[in-house]
C-alpha cells in the first residue's frame, strides 16, 4: 500500500463537517470512485465528522490517497482528545446514542466503508481509520 | 512621549506631488490596485494625504484616536467597505496605508540626513501612526466582511425554503444543499404553515437536491414527516437516488412507514391518485 498525497483538515466546529465532506468528495473524484461508493463515503465521513465535533469535542481528519495492488483509494484518520468510549461494545450497537441522535453514526458508517478501525480509552480520546477502495 | 517634529510635518506637505508618485508606484508593485480603476486610487491617495497633512497640522497628538483624526478615520472606514463590498481580500485593502511607508521613510531619511538621533526618532512616530491607520482600516475592513458574510447566510436561510403549490391540496418543498439544524428547522416550519394555510392534505419533501444523507439529515426529515402526519396532512418524500437508497440501506436507517418516491413526477402521480385526481391525454 502506497500513498499518493496526504494532508489534515480541522474538525472542530458544525461547518467543518460540510467541508470536510466536500474535501472528501474531491478526493473520491479525483480517484476515479463511482458516484455510490462515493456517497456512500461522503456519507460515512459525515457521520464520524460530527461525532468527532460533537462528541469528541473537535478534532482534525488526516486524509491520504493510497493505492493497493493498483487499486486507488481513500483512507481517513478522523482523531480527537475527547473523553473517549467507556464502552465500545454498546456504542457498535445499532440504536444506542449516548447523545440525541438516532445511534446508527458510528455502525452506519462501518457498514459504509471497507475498513474500519477504532481506537479509544476513556479519559483519551478516539480514532477512527476508515478506507474506501474504489 | 517623543512627536512628530514640525520640520517632518512640513516636509510631507512640501513633497506632497513626490510622495503621492512614489506612494502609487508602490502600491502597484505590491499589486493592491488589482482590480480598481486608476482614477479612483489617484483620488483615494490623493485625499489621504490631504487628510492625512491637516490632521497633522490641526493636532499636536498623533493618538488617532482623537477627534482631530475623526476625517481621516471616517475616510478610512469608507475606503475599506468599499474594498470589502468589490471583493478585495484584507491584506490588499492594509497595503493602501502600509504601501506609504517606504515612500514616507525615503522622505525622512533625506530630510535628516545629517542628524541620526533625530532621524530615528521621526522614524518610529511616523511607523506607529501608519501602523495605527492601517490595524484601523483592516479592524473596519474585517467588520464590513462580516456584515456580508451574515447577509448572506440570512438571504439563504430566505432563499432555501420555497414552498410551492403544486395542485389544489398539494404542497411540495424542494430542499436543496446541506440540511443543517438551523436551516431544517426553519424550512419545517414554514412547511407545516402552509399545510395550515392551505389545508392542503398532502405534502411532498423533495430531496434531489441534497447531496448527502446521513442519520442527521434522516433524523430531521422523520421528525418532520410525524409532525405533518399529526396535523393531518400525508407526507411522501421525492428524489431518493439510487446511491442515496443504497447509503441508507447500509446506514441501517429505518424509513419504514414513510413513502418515498425515485422522483418528484411519480410523487405528484401518487399524490394526485390519491386524491382521486385522473389525469389523461385529451384524445
Amino acid at each position: 500500500m502506497s500513498e499518493a498525497s496526504s494532508g489534515t483538515h480541522p474538525v472542530l466546529i458544525e461547518q467543518d463537517v460540510v467541508l470536510a465532506r466536500q474535501l472528501v468528495r474531491r478526493l473520491a473524484q479525483e480517484c476515479g470512485m463511482r458516484l455510490i461508493d462515493l456517497t456512500k463515503l461522503v456519507t460515512a465521513v459525515s457521520e464520524l465528522a460530527r461525532n468527532t465535533v460533537v462528541y469528541g469535542g473537535g478534532g482534525y481528519m488526516d486524509w491520504a490517497v493510497v493505492e493497493k495492488d493498483l487499486r486507488p483509494g481513500v483512507r481517513l484518520t478522523f482523531r480527537d482528545e475527547g473523553p473517549g468510549i467507556p464502552d465500545l461494545k454498546l456504542a457498535m450497537t445499532d440504536g444506542w446514542t449516548s447523545g440525541g441522535g438516532l445511534g446508527l453514526g458510528l455502525t452506519g458508517a462501518k457498514r459504509l466503508v471497507d475498513e474500519f478501525e477504532l481506537e479509544t480509552a476513556p479519559g483519551e480520546g478516539t480514532r477512527v481509520t476508515i478506507t474506501r477502495w474504489s | 512621549m517623543a512627536t512628530l517634529q514640525a520640520k517632518t510635518i512640513q516636509a510631507l506637505q512640501d513633497n506632497r506631488t513626490d510622495l503621492l508618485n512614489e506612494w502609487t508606484h508602490s502600491l502597484e508593485a505590491t499589486g493592491a490596485t488589482r482590480n480598481l480603476k486608476g482614477d479612483d486610487v489617484k483620488q483615494q491617495t490623493g485625499e489621504f494625504l490631504n487628510l492625512l497633512a491637516d490632521a497633522l497640522h490641526n493636532s499636536g497628538s498623533q493618538n488617532i484616536n482623537h477627534e482631530n483624526w475623526a476625517q481621516t478615520r471616517l475616510f478610512l472606514e469608507k475606503l475599506s467597505h468599499s474594498r470589502a463590498l468589490i471583493g478585495q481580500d484584507s491584506q490588499q485593502t492594509a497595503s493602501f496605508i502600509f504601501a506609504l511607508k517606504g515612500p514616507v521613510f525615503a522622505l525622512l531619511q533625506r530630510e535628516y540626513a545629517s542628524d541620526g538621533a533625530h532621524l530615528a526618532e521621526q522614524l518610529w512616530e511616523v511607523s506607529e501612526l501608519l501602523d495605527g491607520l492601517g490595524m484601523h482600516t483592516i479592524r473596519t475592513f474585517q467588520k464590513s466582511r462580516e456584515a456580508v458574510i451574515k447577509r448572506q447566510q440570512e438571504e439563504l436561510l430566505e432563499l432555501s425554503t420555497p414552498v410551492v403549490k403544486l395542485w389544489d391540496g398539494v404542497l411540495a418543498l424542494p430542499m436543496i444543499g446541506t440540511l443543517d439544524s438551523q436551516r431544517t428547522q426553519v424550512v419545517m416550519e414554514s412547511l407545516l404553515q402552509r399545510i395550515v394555510d392551505t389545508g392542503s392534505e398532502i405534502a411532498i419533501i423533495d430531496i434531489t437536491g441534497v447531496p448527502t444523507v446521513d442519520t442527521l439529515v434522516a433524523q430531521h426529515l422523520l421528525k418532520t414527516v410525524t409532525a405533518i402526519r399529526l396535523m393531518g396532512a400525508d407526507c411522501i418524500i421525492s428524489g431518493v437516488r439510487p446511491q442515496i437508497a443504497q447509503t441508507i440501506v447500509h446506514l441501517g436507517l429505518d424509513l419504514q412507514g414513510v413513502v418515498t418516491k425515485a422522483n418528484l413526477a411519480d410523487a405528484l402521480a401518487l399524490a394526485l391518485k390519491r386524491l382521486g385526481v385522473n389525469v389523461s391525454k385529451a384524445v
